[in-house]
């Protein structure tokens, strides 16, 4: 069932557009669980359930808004414009994988909510800037215990600023509930404290989170402050690769239950619903994924290997005394 | 040339980088109406506006987040701490966001961001307001320190820590605010970071310092003079990078050296100079290097200050001491 009052106004292209970076998401996640299996990726932080709740809000961005995410919102990066190769560069630890090119955003943000304040600090830059452009972030359940969160949502409050937080509430912080995590009945609710708009939204649905963030957006535009939205959402796979083994804190059938309102099977429903998907379509994505994986992946691995030269040059514009002379003595080590 | 106080100087300083440069922004608690507690931000909003010039709400994490967002929109953030025994809060958004976006980056993005805090003893301040912490901030890659100890200095190294491209935190020492006033040229000039100055010129002993003790040291070296030692007194003005090439050069000259910090002991910037001295310098000296510091305690409440902190006897104490090995 669809309320036809609340869906948004997309074209067809547009919606399958976004079916197809839903299903291309999470082709690429079951492919980076196998491949941080084989050795050939590292760090990564699953993303399949989350489709709806991170790639419909990332829809609502433009290409010229500012994106601070956190480090499970690679997919928004790479849909906001950073290539395929850097998310796998990051992900194995290369510095290259932080080298951003005409995109704006920042690199994923591993201090839980630490994102929230520089958001303020981005949005408030616009502002001044006079741009009719809005700085979205991202983070989890978790971060909204956080100082950082609330002092974010509090400065962007403050100086008006056009900025967009999404929390991506998943239900666990690592292991811990959000129930043990605030006696807030929802997280959109803290907005109160700070004086700005709080919105929940089924985070599973793709249309409804487009909705909300797109509304977000147009009133952060228009003057009317930042928003607070908490996506209602659920990660089926650990909370990464590093040896989180999510049997030890929550049941197979609570994830059962929330596997039944997977966005994707979910928004190719409705799609199909309208002759607007087939088949070959998801076909045809899931193939595109396949070899994009496959040629980001070869690309990664013709980069050349980072040196620690690298990162000393990168230090600071100008090397002071210690580091050149580190950087002298990593040369000759290097260039044996 | 006019005669300033340092927090005059260093008013100064921001008054000609936000008439200079546009994208240059002055925030923190209390530095709009009130001119900031101590009056550095005194008649900036005023004059360059709310739009500039602007109070913060009570979070030091905020502060610096609010920074770094604001240096990714190529503004050139001066933030204050309004006193430096609070930068804990803020230490995530310095030492592990700001200090860290270069690097992070690959070099694309970079943090010009400016850190001014009141810091120092010796003024009877309520807990956590005096303390020297400098020293957290010289094993974090990615900043500089900078600490001046006169309103020449002040003004010319603010204004290069304002130019500077990476992340600068700037200390002025509470107690040389309004103790003294010097000479301070008109229109913009700027003192080189990480070059360390020759206060007093001697042949006997290096006295190596920065901040407060720099005046301390200048006492001590008078009173030292009188009994025939010529002392040498190195301001350090920077420490995060060091001048070592002034440092070295002196100890070839004197041969012996202290160095005297107002912080405590363990781990401190004297420590790392005498490492360094240690790696360049070992056999040019007569005897170990003497170090003058505060104990390794907490700072101290406000009645045992005057005991807690180095004075000039402890420096002449150490200097003779060194002499006479």
């Amino acid at each position: 069932m669809v309320n036809k009052d609340a869906v948004p106004d997309l074209s067809d292209e547009q919606l399958k557009e976004l079916m197809r970076r839903m299903v291309y998401t999470r082709i690429w996640d079951q492919r980076a669980l196998s491949l941080n299996r084989q050795g050939r990726l590292g760090f990564y932080a699953p993303t399949a359930g989350q489709e709806a709740s991170m790639l419909a809000s990332h829809f609502a961005m433009e290409k010229e808004d500012w994106l601070l995410p956190s480090y499970r919102d690679i997919p928004q990066l790479v849909f906001h414009g950073v290539p395929l190769v850097k998310a796998f560069l990051y992900s194995r630890g290369h510095f290259k994988g932080g080298q951003y090119e005409g995109v704006n955003a920042l690199m994923p943000q591993i201090i839980i909510a630490a994102q929230c304040t520089q958001t303020a600090g981005v949005a408030l830059g616009l502002k001044k800037r006079g741009k009719k452009n809005v700085a979205f972030t991202y983070f989890g359940d978790g971060a909204t215990s956080q100082g950082d969160f609330y002092e974010g949502l509090n400065f962007a409050g403050t100086y008006n600023a056009p900025a967009v937080f999404i929390s991506q509430n998943n239900r666990f912080a690592i292991s811990v509930p959000v129930e043990k995590q605030t006696a807030a009945k929802t997280l959109a609710q803290k907005a109160v404290a700070a004086g700005i708009r709080g919105v929940q939204v089924d985070g599973m649905d793709p249309l409804a989170v487009y909705v909300v963030t797109k509304e977000a957006r147009e009133r952060a535009i228009a003057g009317e402050g930042p928003t607070l939205i908490e996506t209602l959402t659920y990660r089926y796979g650990p909370h990464t690769t590093a040896g989180d083994d999510p049997t030890r804190y929550r049941s197979d059938e609570l994830t059962n239950e929330w596997e039944q309102k997977d966005p994707l099977i979910r928004f190719r429903k409705y799609l199909e619903g309208r002759n607007l998907w087939s088949k070959e379509e998801e076909e045809a994505t899931v193939e595109q994924a396949k070899e994009d994986i496959k040629a980001a992946l070869k690309e990664a691995d013709q980069t050349p290997k980072q040196k620690v030269t690298d990162l000393i040059k990168i230090m600071f514009e100008k090397l002071p005394y210690n580091l050149q002379e580190q950087f002298d003595e990593y040369s000759k080590k290097e260039s044996k | 040339m006019a005669q300033m106080t340092m927090i005059q100087a260093i008013t100064d300083a921001m008054r000609i980088e936000l008439k200079r440069d546009e994208n240059v922004l002055v925030f923190g608690e209390d530095v709009g109406k009130n001119g900031g507690v101590f009056r550095a931000t005194e008649g900036l909003q005023d004059e360059f506006g709310e739009d500039r010039v602007f109070d913060t709400p009570l979070a030091e994490s905020g502060i610096g987040g609010l920074a770094l967002g604001l240096a990714m929109q190529g503004f050139r953030p001066v933030m204050e701490i309004q006193f430096f025994g609070f930068v804990f809060e803020a230490m995530d958004s310095i030492a592990s966001q700001m200090a860290r976006l270069r690097y992070r980056s690959g070099g694309k993005y970079h943090a010009p961001v400016t850190i001014r805090s009141p810091f120092g003893g010796g003024v009877h301040t309520p807990e956590l307001h005096a303390d020297s912490l400098e020293g957290l901030f010289i094993q974090t890659p990615g900043v500089k320190v900078v600490i001046p100890s006169n309103p020449y200095d002040a003004k010319g190294l603010l204004i290069s820590a304002i130019r500077d491209n990476d992340p600068v935190i700037f200390l002025e020492h509470m107690k040389l605010y309004r103790s003294f006033r010097g000479e301070v040229p008109e229109g913009e000039y700027t003192v080189e970071i990480g070059k360390a100055n020759i206060v007093r010129e001697g042949s006997d002993v290096s006295i190596i310092t920065y901040g407060a003790m720099v005046q301390t040291s200048l006492k001590a070296a008078e009173k030292l003079a009188e009994e025939g030692i010529q002392a040498e007194v190195i301001d350090l003005r920077t420490i995060s990078p060091l001048d070592v090439e002034t440092i070295v050069s002196s100890i070839k000259k004197t041969n012996r050296a202290v160095v005297v910090q107002e912080a405590q002991k363990q781990a401190g910037i004297a420590a790392h100079v005498i490492a360094e001295i240690n790696d360049r310098a070992i056999l040019h000296l007569e005897a170990p290097v003497g170090r003058v510091a505060a104990p390794d305690t907490i700072f101290p409440f406000s009645e045992a200050e005057s005991v807690w902190l180095p004075n000039e006897n402890d420096v002449i104490e150490k200097v003779k001491a060194t002499i006479n090995f």
